[in-house]
């Protein structure tokens, strides 16, 4: 145990490069856009003089360097700026908005796994049956149709032709009043207050985002997942285990799906992150205040502090991510050590 | 199910009567935001990123925040349109914090008394020291705030003296007709000196960052709750001094991103109100049952074709006259705009008959006049330019681009279309100015057409990115600026502006832009020049 502590605090200390180099990059990248911030903030009737101050007020008449050193110092002290287009602290928007994004995406990813992995179990134990049918089926359409595609007819159907979904006005209705700020997820929040009517509010508002964003997701896991096992259950071990007369419950769970978790637990991880900064659309049709929306509105209007924070964040973010599937591995799969890297 | 429904039913007041008495038990659970009948929710695209319109990079769309939630010493009178909606009238001058008002006798100051009742949310009154406070932070933080204070001929805090208690005096350095309406834009705004004194620094000695999140005024409305991204809720002020208080209790202001999905908010009746619809929602919307679609063209604003005069080809006035003719006007205005707007082609002469700004330029679709015009110029063998466009703007741009170059290739004048991206568009149409051929929006707050002129026209303005310099206009322009409309110079010199204009076309107008609003249950929806929402005069039906 003592060993893998020390190994997580050797890879948090490898994270270190990482995010230096990404601190440089995002600074960098920023900068070379196309576009002046101070022109776009300074509004419809600025003349050059007030484009001027404008540019002065955000320190963009230093020289690079000097504004990069600005800006590492008070990134040193937990100051990622301020976000012009929200006129809010960038870390402030941050921690009101990751929550919303990763509450959607975790919904979406559970309700994912729980449909895709069972799916592709069963489709990989029946190959051409009807199961097996009805996962390809899903994974065609789950891929091909557009997740802003796929949120607007959940829409018209649901809410404008049943009307049995809640309005999609974002995270909560407006007759709900949100819950204390303890995580910033709102069912978790809810329900540490105890106010089970709002945690029903919130839980509704998830739905249809939830669905919209499993659909998407639903695809990969449950490809990979039927692969994976047919992988495994044409491998000696299983023939082996089979000839011994070990029970098919046994052979199937304790043998073939754990040795198959580990490409899934790959695939998880790579879908998480990518949902995460990329279900903009979804937000968009859904009113959700999520990171992915914040950071393209952020690049279109030059918004450097916005950007430099979202990629800092993500990129955080992930080393948490990969570190959790690396420790991950070790639990399903003994052999897999640390140690030994 | 069921429940929420009725719930949210009751709330936006539909079918309130027909549940009658069977939801009244539901009354007990209802939280404090859904009280019944006075609550209004709206929905917009945008959003409000301060809630202090001085602060530098306050965005348009938090321009609303100071219109209810501050009052001006004077506030523009109320017309009824000819379709029957309500506008703001540029032409009547009415009493908001000050009770009246008077030039001196040399007309180089105005005297202000405030209304001796007038108070702040806070209770305290609103004194003369508060405005003088508040001009002077206007004109002080420079960008956006002290060039519009500058339109109106207000500079400098020597200009604004504090007389006594209720009496604010401002010295004027020029007679301008622009002064008494500029002060009731959104930017002069009274704030409450005493409690902003308290919050102010050395570093920050006009509590920017203190009234960036918490307005300090004597609006009609009081900001209840404010998240970025998410929702703005107005409450409303029951002290009101400077008007008859307001008919609805709450206004409830959420941001949808989606305009799809804001439509069918609206469609089924969960919202009252979707502001600055885009025009497809709208065209399609009106005539729909319970949805009253307002469309408002916007005064003295015309989205329009330039020509850029820095380059070879459009030195020459006949080629411009050429692109004016060969522009697919009615196409374009079906097509880019869903005929929401005015059209400002097909004028029938060459000289204005009245000084109507805008109004219809003298050219149409004419393929034949337009290559004979190219002849004429020497480029009857065409050539080729590229014709820009904004991406933010893509919705109406890019269809209109598509059929201008269209007709152009017609003539044998050859487009590529380049489409820059929207942080990048002012710096290269507005700023340095470097773009041929492309489109362009400018629309004026103050409705006089010399104001256009001003800067649309004028050699080096900021809205003149066809580098256009004809001297004549440089010397009427500044002219016809301050000088009253009655004056018996002022329309002829703005008729002889805009035959220059038209005969020159540095600007190609290809119609007036107009604002959509879609309301449910709702009356009372103003327009303003400033295109943001005025919540005051709201009422639920």
């Amino acid at each position: 145990m003592a060993g893998r502590l020390s190994t997580i605090g050797l890879r948090i200390t490898h994270a270190i490069p990482v995010i230096l180099g990404v601190v440089v990059v995002s600074f960098l990248l920023t900068r070379a856009l196309p576009g002046d911030p101070a022109v776009y903030f300074a509004g419809a009737a600025a003349n050059e003089q007030s484009i001027a101050e404008i540019r002065t007020a955000l320190g963009l008449d230093k020289p690079l360097t000097e504004q990069f050193l600005v800006y590492a110092g008070d990134v040193l002290t937990g100051d990622l700026g301020n976000s012009l287009s929200t006129g809010q602290p960038v870390l402030e928007d941050l921690a009101n908005r990751l929550p919303a994004s990763l509450e959607l995406t975790l919904t979406a990813l559970l309700l994912s796994c729980s449909i895709a992995i069972p799916l592709g179990v069963l489709a990989a134990t029946r190959p051409g049956s009807a199961v097996d049918h009805l996962c390809r089926v899903l994974v065609t359409a789950g891929v091909s149709l557009p997740t802003f595609f796929t949120g607007i007819v959940l829409i018209y159907v649901f809410y404008y032709l049943l009307g049995i979904a809640p309005s999609p006005l974002g995270r909560l209705d407006f007759i709900y009043i949100e819950p204390d700020h303890v995580t910033g997820f709102y069912l978790i929040d809810a329900a540490i207050a105890g106010d089970w009517e709002t945690w029903i509010g919130a839980l509704k508002q998830l739905v249809l985002p939830a669905t919209t964003l499993a659909l998407f997701t639903l695809a990969p896991l449950a490809r990979m997942t039927r692969a994976a096992m047919l992988s495994a259950l044409s491998s000696d071990y299983i023939r082996t285990a089979r000839a011994a007369g070990l029970t098919e419950d046994k052979v199937l769970f304790t043998y073939a799906f754990r040795n198959a978790l580990l490409p899934v637990i790959t695939t998880l991880g790579m879908v998480f992150s990518f949902t995460l900064g990329a279900n903009v659309l979804v937000e968009k049709v859904f009113a959700w205040p999520g990171i992915g929306s914040y950071a393209v509105e952020a690049l279109v209007v030059s918004d450097y502090a916005a950007v430099q924070g979202f990629v800092l964040a993500m990129a955080l973010l992930f080393v948490a991510l990969n570190l959790v599937i690396d420790l991950t591995y070790t639990l399903i799969d003994p052999r897999i050590g640390f140690e030994t890297k | 199910m069921t429940y929420e429904t009725s719930r949210r039913g009751f709330l936006t007041g539909v079918g309130a009567t027909a549940l009658g008495a069977s939801v009244l038990p539901f009354l007990k659970v209802l939280p404090a935001s859904a009280a019944g009948n006075d609550v209004v929710v709206a929905v917009t695209g945008q959003t409000i990123n301060s809630l202090d319109i001085h602060r530098k990079g306050t965005n348009r769309p938090s321009y609303q925040v100071a219109v209810n939630v501050y009052d001006r010493l004077v506030s523009f009178g109320t017309k009824t349109l000819e379709d029957g909606s309500l506008s703001y009238d540029y032409a009547v001058i009415e009493p908001e914090v000050a009770e009246s008002w008077e030039f001196t006798d040399d007309g180089m100051a105005i005297v202000f008394k405030l209304r001796p009742e007038g108070k702040f949310q806070d209770g305290s009154p609103i004194t003369a020291e508060d405005v003088k406070w508040s001009f002077d932070r206007a004109v002080s933080v420079g960008g956006f705030p002290t060039v519009q204070m500058k339109a109106g001929s207000l500079e400098k805090p020597e200009q604004f003296e504090a007389i006594d208690e209720f009496t604010f005096k401002i010295n004027l350095l020029r007679k301008s007709k622009l002064t008494l309406p500029d002060l009731a834009v959104p930017v002069p705004m009274i704030i409450n000196a005493k409690v902003a004194r308290e919050h102010a620094t050395e570093d920050d000695p006009w509590a920017m960052e203190y009234l960036h999140k918490t307005p300090a005024g004597s609006g009609a409305f009081k900001v209840a709750s404010w998240k970025p991204g998410e929702q703005l809720v107005y409450e409303r002020n029951d002290d009101w001094t400077s008007g008859p208080v307001p008919a609805v209790k709450r206004v409830v202001l959420r941001e949808v991103p989606s305009p799809a999905t804001r439509r069918a908010l609206l469609e089924r009746g969960d919202v009252n109100m979707s502001f600055n619809m885009p025009n497809k929602d709208a065209k399609e919307l009106s005539g729909t049952e319970d949805i009253t679609v307002t469309t408002t063209p916007v005064e003295n604003a015309i989205y329009c074709l330039c020509p850029n005069l820095s380059f070879e080809p459009f030195k020459d006035k006949r080629v411009r006259q050429a692109i004016a003719w060969s522009v697919p006007y009615e196409e374009v205005f079906q097509t880019a705009a869903y005929g929401r707007g005015a059209p400002l082609w097909g004028g029938q002469s060459a000289t204005p008959a009245d000084i109507a700004w805008p109004q219809k330029f003298p050219y149409s679709t004419d393929l034949d006049k337009a290559k004979a015009l190219l002849e004429e110029a020497g480029y009857g063998e065409g050539f080729e330019v590229p014709l820009s466009i904004d991406l933010s703007q893509s919705d109406w741009m890019e269809p209109a681009a598509l059929l201008i170059q269209e007709n152009l290739a017609k003539i044998g004048i050859k487009t590529t279309i380049e489409k820059i991206p929207g942080a990048n568009w002012r710096t290269a149409s507005l700023v340095e100015k470097r773009l041929p051929l492309h489109l362009e929006t400018f629309g004026g707050w103050l409705n006089y057409p010399c104001y256009y002129f001003f800067w649309a026209y004028q050699e080096g303005h900021l809205f003149n990115s066809s580098n256009y310099r004809n001297e004549e206009i440089e010397t009427l322009t500044p002219e016809a600026l301050h000088m009253p409309v009655e004056d018996p110079d002022y329309a002829p010199k703005i008729k002889r502006m805009i035959e220059i204009v038209w005969d020159e076309v540095p600007r190609i107008a290809l119609w007036q832009p107009a604002l959509n609003v879609g309301t449910r249950n709702l009356a009372g929806y103003e327009y303003w020049f400033h295109r943001q929402l005025d919540v005051r005069g709201l009422k639920k039906v």
